[in-house]
């Protein structure tokens, strides 16, 4: 890591989306228009679960303004005895999650789309296409979903030889947990359980789509990737990749729910249909009822512990929700729930389970907050139990440099330990608690992820710079970026812009997701900044009559290098941009390749909460979060980051949960009984940024932004625990159910 | 599809006869924040809006003698708020009021509208109940005067025949060493509705009530006016024993339904839980500290 100058790495930099975007000039999705464009609405599923028999959508098309009527036939069928990967989502699945086949497996399950002059035709249109089902019964819950009778949701899908709603499992071992539990003085077995929860980005998804009369597609859509929109889109609607051109715009928040497409390839069909361009939005409703949300779950954890508190052995089964098809983050769960400590002998395993509810999404460190959940909640009992300090325990069993984890790999240099540490000598540890108020502590750990990214850097003929990318900026990639070629050009942060490209414009770029953004981009952006430097010195030397080697790059201009190089004025990157024509062209470069080299990161959380004894509420009145960032590019992004992951992992604990009515109809699809909480629901959230530089990146960069959703749920019921004297295990602990907790009923 | 027609109305005689023309296919629309979101929502699709934010009756406060005020349907919560001499008087109204939804909602949303809209659970009803506010209703057959706990007949449902509207709130003159104030549980703190509210309205002088009305609401098909309440504390000293006892009498009459937002059993326990705690404050409230 370069660590000489460091002039524009770790400030906080005017960010350069901020202006457009406080000024209502930054452009999203739904603020897109076209000349002659009209509007489509989908049909969805009134039944979680029923036969498709017919649909017919004559008296639909007969309305006026009607301009075409589209079903699964229109979209690509991916036969279901073959998978088709594409990242983490298989084509089998997703042709059926834009459009219902021969089943709806969900309330909302969209079966028909139609396009129309305007929105209010189009759904009145809707309303005419006539279905006829034959109603299932469904399971919503994953109890019901496994159960020996339970409904089939797809009956190809076998476990044990068996048809079963039961999709995939995924399993880590260390060591012999039977001979690990044989050791321990302490052993403490609990059953968990959390609700779906939304990643509730204010803004829905929306798109609108060109198809001109050449069949080449432009689409224009709220994403967490535009090549992913690219990708997806031409499998569902057979456009080859290269006749689609997906434009990224500015994201009202994604939190990993916006990394599929739901409405992209309804509107690139209807536009190839009617020649016209087509837009959709998806109101509030449609969004929590058919997009989203991460896995509710139930879960098994046993951990054992010698009385000076080594814990010897650790088990944890988790079911996740997947929704209608396969597909739940076991992985995360599974993988991530032990990670942040050194256990002898471990065994985690994951069931993936379907069942007549929205397919999930990815949601921040997907899985991983299930995982860490009942673990950290365990690992306080044990603590309680051996009379030590709760961060004492972590300290004791805290993987370093070197451990072997239980999902795999060795750890390099990481920073879990400072997080304790830091977390012990910090005042909010040591502050005085209130009535009814308690203490909670809880770690957490996320994979974080590479990939694929391509940048391009150019000069422009003024000597100024710009950066293209290929990830849309959800967290602030494009301010830390501007930082980041400042500080290797050695030029002033105002001199560089930052643009996301579209998928016509720069190289393929893995979508915004797993934290990997920065990381990654910063790579390219690294490795393209040097070939630019090159290019420069090369110009220089060709104006001095020079050889290259003689010559350095500093402070944003090129120096002979020494007093044999020659006696001459330093050039800045103005005069040689002023003088590249007549050097060799136009000075620029781009690269693009698959990262390597993402360490995870660790998070220690602390939480104060007061408890209304008389009415079971709980209120989160201190909390601070403490994580390992690798290098903080941009500080108050990254902390930025950290409270958003610590908000919502209050929603989580405390008052958000999908509510199913008894007609397996999702009962809250707005924000009034969807509960996320509100700017006065929160504290100040404070965070520590602890800095162990990565490694085997250039600046040090690990990601940061999901880890902050790991910890919450268990910081804050253990809070609980301390404060009202019982342990709460299931989520949320809402107000009537904390309330009979303390009762004792 | 349905073509809405709008009227902004500027006297009281023009909104009723429009209302009361076009047969029940008429709403009356004042601050809007519950009419425009069930419009847009498809729970009504009316053929005729009626503005009445225009009437100059609906849209003032006016203090008719000492003490005693007449407040318009349609005025909104940040005007209400503005004027100090109602707020000293009846803080358990206006802080009911004032609960309702954000600073931007709060700029439109009014008394009449909550009342009108007839959820059992809007905030501001219990505290007009426990005021002992009358509503001032004006219709095709001239005008009429109702208590506000006799204006809801069932969830949605209100008194007002086809045509008429409510075109103020008359408050009692307000007597010395009187106070009043409104308590709601919500999970959050603030943008939720009312798992159950609780208004309370007492005189207490020289350490005897003289008088009290207590006002639950969301714990029943139409928010309470609790008689017996009423009964028990006055010419008592409001001691933990008779808070106890009209707790138990607020518990006792809770008819409440299991959703989403609350079990039967824990609404029931919230409202003994608010209303002793909304006596205290305004016991609190009555002796100035
Ligand atoms: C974000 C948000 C948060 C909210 N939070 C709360 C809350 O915390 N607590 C709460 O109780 N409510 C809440 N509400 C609901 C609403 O704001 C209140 O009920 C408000 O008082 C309604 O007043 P309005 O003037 O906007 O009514 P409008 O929407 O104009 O009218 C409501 C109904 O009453 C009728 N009406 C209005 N005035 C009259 C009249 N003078 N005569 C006859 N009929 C009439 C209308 O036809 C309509 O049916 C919230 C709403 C929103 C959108």
């Amino acid at each position: 890591m370069n660590e000489i100058s460091n002039k524009w790495i770790g400030k906080n930099t005017v960010r350069p989306d901020g202006a457009e975007k406080v000024t209502g000039r930054a452009q999203y999705s739904s603020d897109t228009t076209m000349p002659g464009m009209i509007w489509g609405h989908v049909l969805r599923s009134p039944h979680p679960h029923a036969k498709i028999k017919s649909i017919n959508t004559k008296k639909a098309e007969a309305l006026d303004g009607v301009k075409a009527v589209i079903t699964s036939k229109d979209i690509v069928d991916f036969p279901l005895d073959k998978p088709v990967i594409l990242g983490i989502q298989d084509m089998r699945w997703m042709c059926r999650n834009v459009m219902a086949r021969d089943k709806v497996l969900f309330h909302g399950h969209p079966l028909a789309a139609v396009a129309a002059t305007t929105e209010a035709i189009a759904e009145e249109a809707c309303n005419l296409i006539e279905v006829d089902y034959e109603i299932l019964p469904w399971a919503i819950d994953i109890e019901d979903a496994i159960k020996p009778d339970a409904p089939i949701l797809h009956d190809h899908i076998k476990f044990n030889d068996k048809p079963s709603n039961i999709a995939g499992t995924l399993e880590h071992k260390k060591g012999d947990i039977e001979e690990g539990f044989a050791k321990a003085d302490v052993i403490i077995e609990r059953d968990f359980k959390t609700e779906a929860v939304h990643q509730g980005y204010l803004e829905t998804h929306s798109c609108l789509v060109s198809v001109a009369a050449d069949g080449r597609a432009t689409i224009w859509s709220s994403s967490q990737g535009q090549f992913m929109v690219r990708a997806m889109t031409s499998f569902l609607t057979g456009i080859p990749q290269s006749n689609i051109r997906a434009i990224p715009a500015e994201i009202g928040g994604g939190f990993g729910g916006k990394t599929i497409v739901y409405l992209e390839p309804l509107a690139t069909v209807l536009s190839q249909k009617t020649g016209r361009p087509v837009k959709i939005v998806m109101n509030r409703e449609d969004t929590m009822r058919a997009s989203g949300p991460t896995s509710g779950s139930k879960s098994k954890i046993k951990i054992g512990a010698t009385k000076d508190g080594k814990i010897v052995a650790a088990q944890g089964t988790y079911y996740l929700q997947a929704g209608a098809f396969p597909g739940s983050p076991i992985r995360g769960a599974v993988g991530c729930s032990l990670a942040p400590y050194d256990i002898p002998n471990a065994h985690t395993f994951g069931y993936d389970v379907v069942s007549n509810r929205c397919k999930v999404a990815a949601y921040r460190a997907p899985g991983a907050p299930i995982g860490a959940y009942g673990v950290e909640c365990v690992l306080d009992e044990i603590a309680e139990a051996l009379k030590i300090c709760p961060l004492e325990l972590r300290k004791l069993n805290a993987a370093k440099e070197g451990t072997k984890a239980v999902h795999g790999p060795t750890y390099p240099t990481m920073g879990y330990m400072e997080t304790l540490e830091a977390a012990m000598n910090h005042p909010h540890y040591k502050s005085q608690l209130g009535k009814h108020q308690g203490r909670g502590v809880a770690s957490g750990f996320w994979f974080n992820a590479g990939g694929e990214s391509s940048a391009q850097l150019n000069i422009t003929e003024d000597g100024n710079v710009v950066v293209t990318t290929g990830h849309p900026d959800i967290g602030g990639s494009r301010a830390s970026i501007a930082n980041i070629t400042a500080e290797l050009l050695g030029i002033h942060h105002d001199r560089v812009s930052v643009l996301i490209g579209d998928t016509a414009t720069i190289g393929y770029s893995n979508l915004t997701g797993g934290s990997r953004v920065l990381f990654a981009s910063a790579m390219v952006v690294t490795e393209s900044a040097k070939i630019v430097i090159k290019q420069l010195k090369q110009r220089a030397a060709k104006i001095w009559g020079i050889d290259e080697e003689a010559i350095e790059w500093e402070n944003g201009e090129a120096r002979p290098a020494g007093d044999n190089a020659g006696n001459f004025d330093p050039l800045s990157l103005a005069e040689l941009a002023g003088k590249a024509t007549a050097t060799g062209g136009p000075i620029g470069a781009g690269y693009q390749v698959n990262t390597e080299g993402a360490e995870g990161g660790f998070a220690t959380h602390i939480c104060d909460v007061e408890v209304d004894m008389d009415l079971g509420i709980v209120r989160v009145k201190k909390y601070t979060s403490i994580q390992d960032v690798g290098k903080a590019i941009h500080p108050d992004y990254v902390e930025g980051q950290l409270q958003g992951g610590c908000a919502q992992g209050i929603g989580w604990a405390l008052s958000e949960e999908y509510i199913y009515n008894k007609q397996g109809h999702l009962d809250n699809t707005g924000f009034l009984d969807y509960r996320m909480p509100v700017c006065s629901d929160l504290p100040m959230l404070d965070t520590v940024l602890i800095e162990v530089p990565n490694p085997k990146h250039p600046q040090g960069v690990r990601g940061v932004g999901e880890v902050p959703l790991v910890p919450p749920l268990a910081a804050i019921s253990n809070a609980v625990y301390q404060a009202i004297g019982k342990r709460s295990y299931s989520l949320p602990m809402s107000p009537p159910k904390v309330l009979k907790i303390i009762e004792g009923n | 599809m349905s073509d809405t027609q709008y009227l902004a109305a500027s006297t009281i005689e023009e909104a009723v006869n429009a209302h009361s023309k076009a047969n029940g296919s008429a709403r009356f629309l004042a601050g809007g924040t519950d009419l425009l979101v069930q419009i847009k929502s498809g729970i009504r699709k009316p053929n005729l809006v009626i503005d009445i934010k225009k009437i100059v009756e609906l849209n003032s406060i006016e203090e008719i003698s000492e003490n005693e005020f007449v407040v318009g349907a349609s005025v909104s919560g940040v005007n209400l708020n503005r004027n100090k001499k109602f707020s000293k008087l009846w803080p358990g109204v206006l802080e009911a009021f004032r609960l309702i939804g954000s600073e931007q909602i709060q700029g439109r949303a009014s008394l009449g509208g909550n009342i009108c809209n007839g959820s059992p659970a809007g905030d501001s009803v219990p505290a007009l109940i426990a005021a002992g506010c009358i509503a001032l209703i004006a219709g095709p057959n001239g005008k009429r005067e109702i208590p506000i706990e006799e204006f809801h007949i069932g969830p949605g449902k209100t008194v007002l025949n086809n045509g008429e509207m409510l075109v103020s709130l008359k408050f009692p003159k307000r007597e010395i060493n009187s106070s009043d104030a409104y308590l709601r549980m919500t999970p959050r703190t603030e943008m939720d509705i009312a798992v159950v509210g609780c208004g309370v309205n007492i005189t207490f002088e020289n350490n005897v009530c003289t008088a009290a009305r207590v006002s639950l609401g969301a714990v029943a098909p139409t928010p309470l006016l609790i008689k017996e309440a009423s009964k028990i504390m006055v010419g008592s000293d409001l001691n933990s024993e008779i808070l106890d006892k009209v707790s138990k009498v607020c518990m006792d009459l809770c008819d409440p339904i299991d959703d989403k937002r609350g079990t039967i059993d824990y609404r029931t326990k919230v409202a003994g839980v608010l209303f002793k705690r909304a006596t205290l404050t305004t016991i609190d409230r009555i002796k100035g500290n």
